[in-house]
């Protein structure tokens, strides 16, 4: 198990290393330059070269990607280039309030998610299962920032129970969790459905019923467990989507986070904010994946065997 | 004394097709009955119309009663079918490398039977797994209970359902082919393990398989079917001596002997027809030898024969 | 063919079907339907609600929302639906270079499936918008690129399950050449289930058109499309909701049926489970 956990960390090295570079490059070909931003009208060329001096922007491409990543592996982000700060100042202040939001809305799907799932799957074709299903396909077609929108309109505006914005209090994180909680819970509900009918349809299912254990039972602690197993798996390769809807969600609601760290970024050119946000969210996808493959592993002893 | 499971003149169907036609059945108690025939016969239906399974495939009784020990089984309630599967009435599928859950332990697997049928602690219910496991036979039962279904071999895991069968102390086993997915080594041993405990404890059995040469080896009596109907039916050793229907002497005639591939039925040409295409008359007729006439047209009267039936025109022509 | 048509006869794909036609006609007739235009601002007239004159009401600059969004729909569907061929066309090049050829190209063509397939669309399309500049042809590619790994992953599985089938197997042993198995066995049978999925996805990209749009990195004012005619976001909320809830409506409404209609071809091609294994 330890070794196979140090293997499985040791593979993520050279896709961390891919992303890196092409998170690096990518930026570099975003048009505008940041130090426009910030010299004044008619400054002299000289100041120019030094403000490009001073965030190492005159140097060879590779030089850069070099000197960035030696620092980041050391903690050292570098320095926003239009807000003066470390940027590790500003992912460390957005970065919990993205868990946050993200860790309250994956548990959110996962709960209703898979309740849901389970009620439909136990009442195939019945109009439960209808119901659920139609509910789930209206709540993956609604553009988040739309469903957003709605909710404040509806629990803001005209019922006042949570504020419209910000990040104060628990109030505030309701509506951005709903928003993000309801797409996945459609992605979650669907998977536990579909695997539960699969599973239910297995040979030991058989030999369940035979042993005169009730449906109910079967269902719940043997269908449920093997299609939970599928759904944990895709629930953590997922991460990176419940991320991505945060981004959307929090410029929405006007909160603090990754998401509004980034979008802002994106509009000054703030290539190092920019790099470190990306980074961040590539982190939290490839420990998704690590994370998914340690669940199944602890869930299915077949998968365990298989890793010694 | 009426017997345990009785079968009275059952019909079953899955959607439109009528899969099993007036079938009926006795075992008494302590009596080992074989049922045979080829695939598609009919015999794993019977076996879920007898444990009242039929709904998990979709299928139901259309005509008949299903009788277990004198109580008509439709007219039990949930609760009381359950009460009897796994506990008077145990089950042997067919294969057992898939009738195992994956992720849970083995003994932890056998136990819910004892506990739920004869109300037996978390510790009484494994040690009478344990005890369980060394009657088949087990090496270190106490590693195995412990051991996950996807680090024992299929013999082994065949071993591990019939104890699941034993576990809640049944009157009645009924098991489907529980030898067709092993290894031919392992075959026999397993039937005879089965059939020595069977007796042992004097638990009727019915046992489902298309191998004449099990049913002469441990049956009581034997019942074939043919295209969802019955064909014959009576002691093993009369109907051994003299097949009385021209199925059951094909059936005989392919018992394997050495050097035969297995389970092989080349002395039968032809193939059990669909459901949908089952010929009028006597299903059997468009492979059957003795066919005339009336086999074409008219459904064969079952005929009572040497403590037995035969569902047959031409019950005595001579081969 | 008939399949396309056969599920419009089913009861859900029948609704959506129409729903479809219905907003592709309205699309494509704009000019003819609507009694307003788009871009002419009428300030007097801002923030009307519903009535005989403006059916679903008028913006902040007094133009007309039913007009809007059925010009809207203009933008919003030729966009994703260009950007999907875009997205099917290399996609299926990728997938079926890569299942053809194996080696080291199919490893790095997996490999940067396996990667970008792990990060949200709407990031990838993002960062794509920000190098490329905002408009429609920047969303155009983004939305393809966010969505090549998809269809590669899905051609390259469907020709890898094809190859090892007896018909392949046949021809082969017949003596037909390598491309001539590719280019009329391989695609023409993986080619239902990705046609399909590509519908599935347009569903998809008009959400994240109208994202990128409500960003205000869509088509640039004054050319409306349903994610740009939210973009005053949270602000009207207050003032005047319906500016938000009727372009939303129509995003939500038409992917729906396309989701329906989908769902409907799917079970009319019998293709569920050569989808499913994807998933």
């Amino acid at each position: 198990m330890l070794s196979w956990l140090v293997k499985r960390l040791l593979m993520l090295v050279p896709v961390f290393l891919a992303v890196s570079v092409v998170i690096f490059s990518i930026l570099h070909f975003i048009p505008g330059d940041p130090i426009d931003n910030l010299l004044k009208v008619g400054s002299p060329p000289e100041a120019r070269a030094q403000m490009e001096e001073r965030y190492g922007l005159n140097r060879p491409l590779p030089v850069q990607y070099g000197i960035w990543l030696g620092n980041v592996l050391r903690g050292d982000l570098g320095t926003a280039i239009v807000a003066r700060r470390p940027v590790a100042d500003l992912i460390a202040q957005a970065l919990p309030h993205s868990l946050r939001l993200g860790g309250l809305a994956l548990l959110f799907s996962t709960v209703v998610g898979v309740t849901l799932g389970v009620i439909a799957a136990l009442n195939r074709d019945r109009w439960p299962d209808r119901a659920i299903m139609g509910g789930v396909l209206l709540g993956s077609t609604m553009p988040s920032f739309w469903l957003g929108l709605i909710l404040i309109l509806i629990f803001s505006v005209s019922l006042g129970w949570f504020p419209v914005s910000g990040a104060r209090g628990w109030q505030s994180l309701v509506l951005p969790v709903l928003t993000i909680g309801l797409g996945g819970t459609a992605l979650v509900a669907r998977i536990t459905r579909v695997s539960m009918i699969e599973a239910s349809g297995r040979d030991f299912i058989t030999l369940l019923h035979a042993k005169g254990l009730s449906p109910l039972r079967i269902q719940l602690r043997h269908v449920l467990r093997h299609a939970l197993i599928p759904v944990v798996t895709i629930l953590a390769l997922r991460i990176g989507w419940i991320l991505g809807g945060a981004v959307t969600v929090e410029v929405v609601f006007a909160r603090p986070g990754l998401g509004t760290l980034l979008i802002k970024s994106l509009s000054q050119h703030d290539y190092p904010v920019v790099q470190a946000c990306l980074l961040m969210l590539a982190m939290a996808v490839m420990l998704g994946t690590l994370l998914g493959d340690i669940l199944q592993a602890l869930m299915d002893p077949r998968v365990r065997a298989a890793m010694t | 004394m009426s017997a345990l499971l009785d079968l009275h003149a059952v019909s079953v169907s899955i959607g439109q097709a009528a899969l099993l036609d007036g079938i009926s059945l006795q075992v008494q108690r302590g009596q080992i009955l074989g049922l045979v025939g080829e695939s598609g016969s009919g015999k794993s239906l019977t076996a879920m119309a007898a444990m009242g399974l039929l709904p998990l495939i979709g299928g139901r009784v259309t005509q008949g009663a299903v009788r277990f020990d004198g109580q008509d089984m439709a007219a039990m309630t949930d609760a009381q079918r359950r009460k009897l599967r796994g506990g008077r009435i145990g089950f042997v599928t067919q294969n057992p490398m898939t009738a195992l859950d994956p992720v849970q332990r083995i003994g932890e697997q056998v136990d819910v039977v004892s506990r739920l049928h004869l109300g037996l602690t978390r510790a009484q219910a494994r040690a009478r797994t344990l005890d369980l496991l060394t009657q088949l036979r087990i090496p270190d039962a106490s590693a195995v209970a412990e051991a996950w279904p996807h680090q024992l071999s299929g013999g082994m895991k065949q071993r591990i359902v019939i104890a699941m069968a034993l576990a809640g102390d049944p009157d009645l086993i009924i098991a489907d082919e529980p030898t067709t997915a092993l290894d031919v080594t392992v075959q026999a041993q397993i039937i005879q393990i089965l059939g020595a405990l069977v007796r042992e404890k004097g638990t009727a059995l019915l046992l489902i398989t298309h191998d004449m040469g099990v049913v002469a080896q441990v049956c009581d009596r034997v019942a074939v079917l043919y295209a969802g109907r019955l064909a014959e039916e009576g002691p093993v050793a009369p109907i051994f001596a003299a097949p009385a229907h021209p199925y059951t002497a094909a059936l005989i005639g392919c018992i394997p002997q050495p050097g035969m591939a297995k389970g092989s039925l080349t002395g039968i040409p032809g193939a059990v027809p669909s459901p949908m295409a089952f010929p009028p008359g006597c299903r059997f007729h468009p492979r059957c030898p003795r066919a005339s006439d009336i086999c074409r047209t008219t459904q064969p009267p079952i005929l009572a024969r040497d403590q037995g039936r035969v569902a047959c025109h031409h019950p005595e022509a001579p081969l | 063919m008939i399949a396309p048509i056969r599920a419009l006869r089913r009861p859900q794909g029948g609704l959506a079907g129409l729903w479809l036609l219905l907003v592709i006609a309205a699309a494509l007739l704009a000019p003819l339907l609507t009694p307003y235009a788009y871009d002419i601002q009428n300030l007097p007239q801002a923030y009307q609600p519903a009535s005989a004159q403006h059916w679903l009401g008028t913006d902040e600059f007094g133009r007309d929302l039913l007009t809007r969004l059925i010009y809207g729909a203009r933008t919003s569907l030729s966009v994703s639906a260009i950007a999907i061929s875009i997205s099917v066309l290399c996609g299926m090049v990728l997938g079926a270079a890569a299942a053809w050829f194996g080696g080291w190209l199919d490893r790095i063509v997996t490999m940067a499936v396996d990667l970008t397939w792990s990060f949200p669309e709407i990031l990838i399309a993002l960062i794509l918008v920000a190098i490329i500049g905002p408009g429609t042809t920047g969303v155009m590619i983004a939305i393809a690129v966010a969505y090549l790994a998809q269809f590669t992953r899905l051609t390259r599985a469907q020709i890898m399950t094809l190859r090892g089938e007896t018909f392949i197997e046949a021809a082969r042993s017949l003596g037909a050449s390598n491309s001539h198995i590719l280019f009329r066995h391989l695609l023409p049978n993986a080619l239902a289930p990705v046609l399909v999925s590509a519908m599935l996805a347009t569903g998809d990209a008009i959400i994240l058109e109208a994202t990128l749009g409500f960003f205000g990195l869509g088509a640039q004012p004054p050319v409306p499309s349903w994610g740009g005619m939210m973009s005053a976001g949270s602000a009207l909320v207050f003032k005047a909701p319906w500016v938000i809830i009727f372009p939303g409506l129509a995003v939500a409404i038409t992917v729906i049926a396309i989701n329906l209609y989908g769902d409907a071809l799917i079970s009319e091609l019998d293709i569920r489970s050569r989808l499913r294994r994807e998933a």
